[in-house]
C-alpha cells in the first residue's frame, strides 16, 4: 500500500522518458507476478509468458483500434482469451508429465511469434499495430505520461492484491503444497491436476493483463517484444527476484527493466551481465533476491534479540 | 519427382544436424536430468569460436578450427559440468534449467558483442558443387553433411554398445546408484557424457556453418528443433533422437517446400504436440514411470 502511494508520487519531475520507465516496470512485473505464480506457488516452467502477454497486447491493441472496444472490456478480454488458452495449453501437456509443459509452450511460443508476424490483415505483421489509445478514466483522458502511470499504479496494485488475497486463500495453500511435495499434496486430496492447470492459466491470464495494459503504454506493438528470448528473458526475472516471494516480481522486473537504463554505459553487454548475475544467484541462493533479504533480515533480528 | 529427392536429401542433411544436437541432449538429460536449454546456442557457439581464432591468431584454418574446437570443448564440456552444472544439481532440476537459459543469454550475447552481428561465412572442406542424381541435383555440402554425421553416430553407437567405457557410461545414464555399488565412477561417466555434448555440438556446428553462415542467432532455430526431435524420438534413447532429428528435418525440409515458408517452422511444432498428446514417451522411447 506505501508502495502504491510512493509509485505514484514518483514520477513527479522525472520528465516522460523516466515515468514511462517506471510504468514499464509495473507493466512488467503484472507479467512476471503471473509467471511467479505459475514457476514460484506451483513449480511449472513456462516458456510463453511473453507470448501470452503478447496475446493480450495484440487482443487489447485490435479490439480497442479496429472495433472501437473500450479498453476496460477489451482489458478483460485478453484476460478471459488468455486464461482459456492457458486452459486449451496446459491440459493436454499437464495430462502428460510435468516438464512438458515446457516444451508445448517452447511450442506455442513459437507459433504464436509466427501468426504475429505473417497474418498481416490481422496483426500488421512486421508493421505491428500503432496509434493505440489510451484508456479514459471517468471521463478523464489518460494521454499524459503522469496520469497513465498513475492508472498503471492503481491497476498493479488491484492486480497485486487480488493475486496476494489468491495465494492467502485455501486455493493459494494448495498450490503452494504442489511446490513443496506433488505426490504428498496428492495424498492429502489436493487435485493436482486442476490446480496445477489453473495456477498455469491464472498465471497467464495475468500476462494478457500485462499485455493489455502494455499496448496503450507504448501505444505501438510489433511481434519482437514478444518473442521466445522475452519468455526465457521473464523466467529469469523471475528466479532474479525471488520464486515464491510476493515481492519478487516487483524486485525481478526491477532487475530486468529499469537497471538496464542506469547501467546504459554497459549498452548490450547489460544481458550478459544480467544473465550472469541470476547464475550468481542460483548458485548462491536459489530463493533470489527476496530471499537473500529475507535470510539478512533473518540475521539481523536473530542478533537483536539474541542480545 | 527430381525435386522430392532432392528436397529428401536436403532435409536428411539438416536433419542429421538436429540428431547430433539432439543426441548430446539426450545424454546430459539421461546422466544428470538436465534439461539444457542453451542446447541450440552449443551448436552456434563453435563456428564462431573457429573463426575468432583464425581472426585473432591470424592461423591458418586447420590450426583456427582446432583451437576453436578445443576451446569449445574444454569451456562447455568439462567448465559447463564442473562450474554450472555441479553446484547447481543439488538445488534440483528447476533452477538448474534456468541456469541454462542464462548460459544460453550469455553464449548468444558474447557471440553478438564479442564478434559481429552479422553472420559471417564459415570456410568449407567441400566445393560446394552439385551432382546430378536421377535427375535431382544434390549438394555435395549436404551428401558431406550426411556422410560424416553418420559416421560420427555410428562411432558413438559403437563406443557406448562395445565398449567398456561406453557400458559403463550406459549404466550410469540407467541407473546411477545401482552404478555406482558396481563399482563404476560415475562422476567421470556423467563428466564424459558433457564432453561428448560438446563434441556432437561441435561436429554440428562444423557441417552446418558453411550453408547456414556462422550466425549468432542460429541457435534459436537449432535448439528448438533439436528439443522437438528429442522428444519426439523419445528422450531416453539415442536412437530415438537420431530418428527424431531426421523425422524433424525432413518434415521441415517438405514444409518448406510444399506448404508454406512463413510457416515452414511451424510444421514440426505441430509434430511435437501431436507425439506428446498420442505417444509422449515419444516415438521410440520406452516408458518411465516413477512417481514417488
Amino acid at each position: 500500500m506505501a508502495g502504491a502511494v510512493i509509485l505514484w508520487f514518483a514520477p513527479v519531475g522525472m520528465g516522460r522518458y523516466g515515468t514511462y520507465v517506471l510504468s514499464l516496470w509495473l507493466v512488467m512485473s503484472v507479467a512476471v507476478m503471473g509467471l511467479n505464480l505459475t514457476l514460484g506457488y506451483a513449480g511449472l516452467k513456462s516458456l510463453a509468458q511473453a507470448a501470452f502477454m503478447g496475446l493480450g497486447a495484440y487482443a487489447t491493441a485490435i479490439l480497442t483500434t479496429k472495433y472501437g472496444v473500450s479498453w476496460y472490456a477489451a482489458f478483460a478480454l485478453s484476460g478471459l482469451l488468455t486464461f482459456a488458452v492457458g486452459l486449451v495449453l496446459g491440459f493436454p501437456a499437464l495430462r502428460v508429465k510435468a516438464h512438458y509443459l515446457a516444451f508445448v509452450t517452447l511450442a506455442f511460443s513459437t507459433l504464436i511469434w509466427l501468426v504475429m508476424r505473417n497474418e498481416q490483415w490481422l496483426t500488421g505483421g512486421v508493421f505491428g499495430v500503432a496509434n493505440i489509445n489510451r484508456p479514459e478514466f471517468f471521463g478523464i483522458k489518460l494521454f499524459g505520461a503522469l496520469e497513465f502511470h498513475r492508472f498503471v499504479v492503481v491497476v498493479t496494485f488491484l492486480l497485486a492484491v487480488l493475486l496476494w488475497w489468491m495465494i492467502r486463500s485455501p486455493w493459494g495453500r494448495a498450490f503452494t503444497a504442489l511446490r513443496e511435495n506433488p505426490i504428498r499434496a496428492a495424498s492429502l486430496g489436493v487435485d493436482t491436476r486442476t490446480y496445477t492447470l489453473l495456477a498455469f492459466a491464472i498465471g497467464s491470464a495475468y500476462a494478457g493483463f500485462a499485455g493489455a495494459l502494455y499496448a496503450p503504454l507504448v501505444e505501438f506493438i510489433d511481434p519482437s517484444p514478444f518473442s521466445l528470448s522475452q519468455s526465457f528473458f521473464l523466467l529469469l526475472m523471475v528466479v532474479a527476484g525471488g520464486s515464491g516471494y510476493l515481492l519478487g516480481p516487483f524486485i525481478g522486473a526491477l532487475l530486468g527493466v529499469v537497471l538496464p537504463e542506469w547501467l546504459r554505459f554497459a549498452g548490450s553487454l547489460y544481458l550478459i551481465i544480467f544473465a550472469t548475475i541470476v547464475m550468481l544467484l542460483l548458485i548462491a541462493c536459489p530463493q533470489g533476491v527476496s530471499g537473500l533479504l529475507e535470510r539478512g533480515w533473518a540475521k539481523l533480528s536473530g542478533k537483536a534479540g539474541a542480545r | 519427382m527430381a525435386e522430392f529427392i532432392a528436397y529428401l536429401i536436403a532435409g536428411i542433411a539438416t536433419g542429421a544436424i538436429y540428431a547430433l544436437a539432439a543426441i548430446g541432449f539426450t545424454l546430459v538429460w539421461q546422466t544428470s536430468q538436465t534439461i539444457n536449454f542453451a542446447q541450440g546456442e552449443f551448436v552456434m557457439l563453435p563456428a564462431v569460436l573457429v573463426l575468432l581464432a583464425i581472426k585473432l591468431l591470424g592461423a591458418p584454418i586447420w590450426l583456427g578450427a582446432l583451437i576453436g574446437i578445443a576451446a569449445f570443448i574444454l569451456i562447455f564440456g568439462v567448465g559447463f559440468k564442473l562450474t554450472v552444472v555441479d553446484p547447481m544439481i543439488k538445488h534440483g532440476v528447476l533452477p538448474l534449467a534456468i541456469a541454462t537459459m542464462a548460459l544460453s543469454i550469455i553464449m548468444k550475447e558474447s557471440a553478438k558483442d564479442g564478434f559481429s552481428a552479422e553472420a559471417q561465412n564459415f570456410p568449407s572442406f567441400v566445393p560446394s558443387q552439385t551432382i546430378q542424381v536421377f535427375g535431382a541435383s544434390i549438394s555435395l555440402q549436404h551428401l558431406a553433411i550426411i556422410a560424416v554425421a553418420f559416421a560420427v553416430i555410428g562411432a558413438l553407437q559403437w563406443f557406448v554398445g562395445g565398449t567398456r567405457l561406453g557400458r559403463q557410461m550406459q549404466a550410469t545414464a540407467q541407473n546411477p546408484t545401482v552404478a555406482r555399488i558396481l563399482g563404476i565412477p560415475v562422476e567421470r561417466m556423467v563428466l564424459l557424457t558433457f564432453v561428448i555434448n560438446a563434441a556432437l555440438a561441435v561436429v554440428a556446428s562444423v557441417l552446418i556453418s558453411p550453408i547456414y553462415l556462422a550466425k549468432f542467432s542460429n541457435g534459436e532455430v537449432i535448439g528448438l528443433f533439436a528439443f522437438i526431435a528429442a522428444i519426439v524420438g523419445g528422450f531416453n534413447q539415442v536412437r530415438g533422437a537420431l530418428v527424431g532429428g531426421l523425422i524433424v528435418g525432413i518434415v521441415d525440409s517438405m514444409a518448406a517446400a510444399y506448404i508454406s515458408t512463413q510457416y515452414r517452422l511451424a510444421v514440426p511444432l505441430v509434430l511435437l504436440v501431436v507425439v506428446i498428446l498420442l505417444k509422449p514417451e515419444g516415438l521410440m522411447g520406452r516408458k518411465e514411470e516413477r512417481r514417488v
